[in-house]
């Protein structure tokens, strides 16, 4: 009998008892519904030690806390950027879209010290790309992208899940771009008059400058944010950045591959030196870290004494 | 006074409906530790109200390959068969809509045209889920039907009669029917009344018949844990799959009205009926003031609030049951019924004739 019937249990005391309980348990949990669980977070000590009660947590009014270093959306401080682009090379499916203009003056002091002599005509992050594995803040030098708690960020439309962190208008980045332009022509035209020897070089670069540097700005951010520093800080190799600007397009198709784990240690080297003593060596080292451009320096036949060691370093 | 009786029906299992669909969410909500509709009106209270309104909205789909006449014919006549069930129950002493002799047995007549709907909605709709729905439904409810009617045998036995009515009265203080303490001949107690004229109390061969007569309506109006003709997670929903709008929200009713009348019955035919439970017992007379005077609008009152109180215990209970028990397998379903509840059902019926015997001798 017991074969033939396996799969029925006939024993009916053991039924029957089963389904009592069953059913007790079931008016256990219905009576202890009068009560509600705190909402707390799993880390109080009084998370286990709550008795039977209801569970659920009615969100939108009440919502367990989130720790302090919940790696949620995304904010950038815009004013402590220096547009350096370091994120935007980072992040691993290209979701912070970066316009920088040189500014022809120093913008200001970052929070840490750094200069920022970089307006960022577009900072996007778009946050529905965005898989929050946190490497653009790992590498943000001045510690100016982090991850805040905020999640409850859902939007109707996608297009609001691209957040806008630019610290220029479009009408202010157009003036500032002018300016920059307007600078770096009368930086030419007086370069052309006194030292004759480069001229041979820098006209053929003045020729082409005035149009180029607008259009492959956009793209061609990476080595021009490094040189410019340099170049205010050291007249002399001023031919040679309208050179490298130049020449930049070539470089970059590797840049985005071969940069991020350069880039990364570098900056670990950086942040001491230039928050405490060489304020004046700092432009020169940082440079060298984001600087992509040092493969610009290959094909340039003069400069390269200064900077050979750079260009094998990054390559 | 069928017209009272009509429209009485009628707005009963409208509201009742309405709150028990809330009270079943509620239930299920509980017993899973969670907090169910909270949104909609104080507490969640006019959370069904709320979809019923959205239901109303919805497209009224027609399936092109369907058969057109049985899919828009089934979700009425199933709900003719259960609301026509209604017609036999005495809602007060006196209120009834048809006052027939044989009271239960139409009952069960009519409602069995239920399984007639079912089928037409299941071949209408021209969908396997359906017509596996409306199959298993079938089966299953031919099946239970069996015992169902043994049990109610038993009982018919017991009070002699079949009309809805006389049975309520009989279980009411003022009847002529003699009650026994527990059914044992020689201690009287017709004149306590209260929970001691319950059919189950006077006659305890009816508390068996009572619990099966429970698990075998479940599998009649098709509520888990016999729930396998509109198994969600086998067959989409079952037979009503290919409904939706206004008749599937007829199929809903007839489900959630079903539900109601078979509660009603098991109060009418085990529970006293709309009579207090609260016995005359050492002069205390807690029958008599819970009771209200007899013709009076009081005697009214008591009797829908009693009745309204033990059906929706027995609701309570039907709903708890969904929501603690897994479903049955279709061949376990069939064992059941089959194998135990028919043998276990003759039985009773026999029992309950030879206790009767020495009850009248
Ligand atoms: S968290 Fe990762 S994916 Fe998101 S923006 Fe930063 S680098 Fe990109
Ligand atoms: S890495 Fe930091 S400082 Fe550099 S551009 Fe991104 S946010 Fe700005």
């Amino acid at each position: 009998m017991a074969v033939k019937h396996s799969t029925y249990r006939t024993n009916f005391i053991i039924i029957v008892g089963s389904l009592l309980r069953a059913l007790f348990l079931a008016w256990k949990h219905f009576k202890s519904a009068i009560h509600r669980k705190k909402v707390l977070n799993i880390d109080d000590p009084a998370y286990f030690k709550q008795a039977a009660g209801v569970v659920t947590t009615l969100y939108p009014y009440e919502s367990i806390p989130v720790p302090d270093n919940g790696r949620y959306r995304l904010h950038n401080e815009m004013e402590d950027c220096i547009v350096c682009d370091l994120c935007a090379k980072v992040c691993p499916v290209d979701c912070i879209a970066i316009d920088p203009i040189k500014s022809t003056v120093e913008i200001g002091k970052t929070s840490d010290g750094s200069t920022r002599r970089i307006y960022a005509a577009t900072f996007d992050i778009d946050m529905a790309k965005c898989c929050y594995c946190g490497l653009c803040t790992t590498v943000c030098p001045t510690e100016s992208l982090t991850m805040t708690k905020a999640y409850d960020y859902s939007e109707f439309d996608i297009r609001n899940m691209v957040y806008h962190f630019a610290d220029l208008s479009p009408e202010e980045s157009v003036v500032k771009r002018k300016e920059w332009d307007e600078a770096q022509l009368a930086k030419q035209a007086a370069k052309a008059t006194p030292a004759v020897e480069v001229k041979t070089e820098s006209t053929v670069a003045e020729g082409e400058a005035p149009a180029k540097p607008k259009p492959f700005i956009p793209k061609a951010m990476p080595p021009k944010v490094a040189i410019p520093i340099k170049k205010t800080e050291g007249d002399a190799p001023a031919a040679s950045t309208e050179d490298k600007t130049e020449e930049a397009p070539k470089p970059k198709p590797y840049i985005p591959k071969a940069m991020p784990p350069k880039v990364v240690i570098p900056v670990k080297k950086e942040e001491p030196s230039t928050t405490n003593t060489e304020s004046s060596s700092t432009p020169d080292e940082t440079p060298k870290p984001r600087a992509v451009p040092p493969k610009i320096k290959i094909p340039l036949p003069k400069k390269k004494d200064d900077e050979a060691e750079k260009g094998g370093t990054v390559e | 006074m069928f017209i009272w009786s009509f429209i009485i029906t009628l707005v009963v299992i409208l509201t009742y409906a309405i709150f028990v669909v809330y009270a079943e969410r509620k239930a299920a909500a509980f017993v899973q530790d969670r907090l169910g509709p909270v949104e909609v009106g104080p507490k969640g209270l006019l959370q069904t109200v709320a979809d019923l309104l959205k239901l109303l909205q919805k497209e009224d789909i027609l399936p092109t390959y369907s058969d057109k006449i049985l899919f828009r014919l089934a979700p009425w006549l199933i709900f003719t068969a259960i609301f026509w069930g209604f017609t036999a129950l005495p809602w007060v002493p006196g209120l009834i809509g048809s006052n027939l002799p044989s009271g239960i047995f139409m009952i069960f007549a009519v409602v069995s045209l239920d399984v007639i709907g079912l089928f037409m909605v299941g071949w209408g709709a021209n969908n396997k889920y359906a017509l596996f729905g409306a199959v298993r439904s079938i089966a299953q409810i031919i099946s239970y039907e069996i015992p169902l009617g043994l049990c109610l045998l038993a009982v018919v036995t017991f009070t002699g009669t079949l009309n809805l009515q006389e049975i309520a009265q009989q279980q009411a203080i003022d009847s002529t029917f003699h009650s026994y303490l527990f059914g044992i001949p020689g201690i009287d107690v017709s004149a306590w009344g209260g929970i001691f004229t319950w059919n189950v109390i006077r006659f305890p061969i009816l508390l068996p018949v009572a619990v099966l007569f429970f698990i075998t309506t479940l599998a009649e109006c098709n509520r888990a844990p016999f729930d396998i003709p509109e198994a969600e997670s086998e067959l989409v929903a079952g037979f009503h799959t290919e409904y939706s709008g206004f008749r599937f929200g007829m199929l809903f009713l007839s489900e959630y009205a079903m539900m109601l009348l078979v509660a009603i019955l098991l109060v009418f035919l085990f529970l006293g009926a709309w009579s207090s439970p609260l016995p005359n017992v050492a002069g205390v007379h807690l029958y008599d003031w819970t009771s209200g005077t007899t013709g009076h609008w009081s005697s009214y009152a008591w009797s829908i609030f009693w009745l309204g109180l033990k059906t929706v215990t027995v609701v309570f209970w039907q709903i708890m049951l969904r929501w603690t028990f897994p479903r049955l397998r279709v061949d376990q379903l069939m064992h059941l019924c089959w194998k135990l509840f028919l043998p276990l059902s003759m039985l009773l019926v026999l029992a309950s004739a030879i206790w009767k015997w020495f009850l009248i001798f």
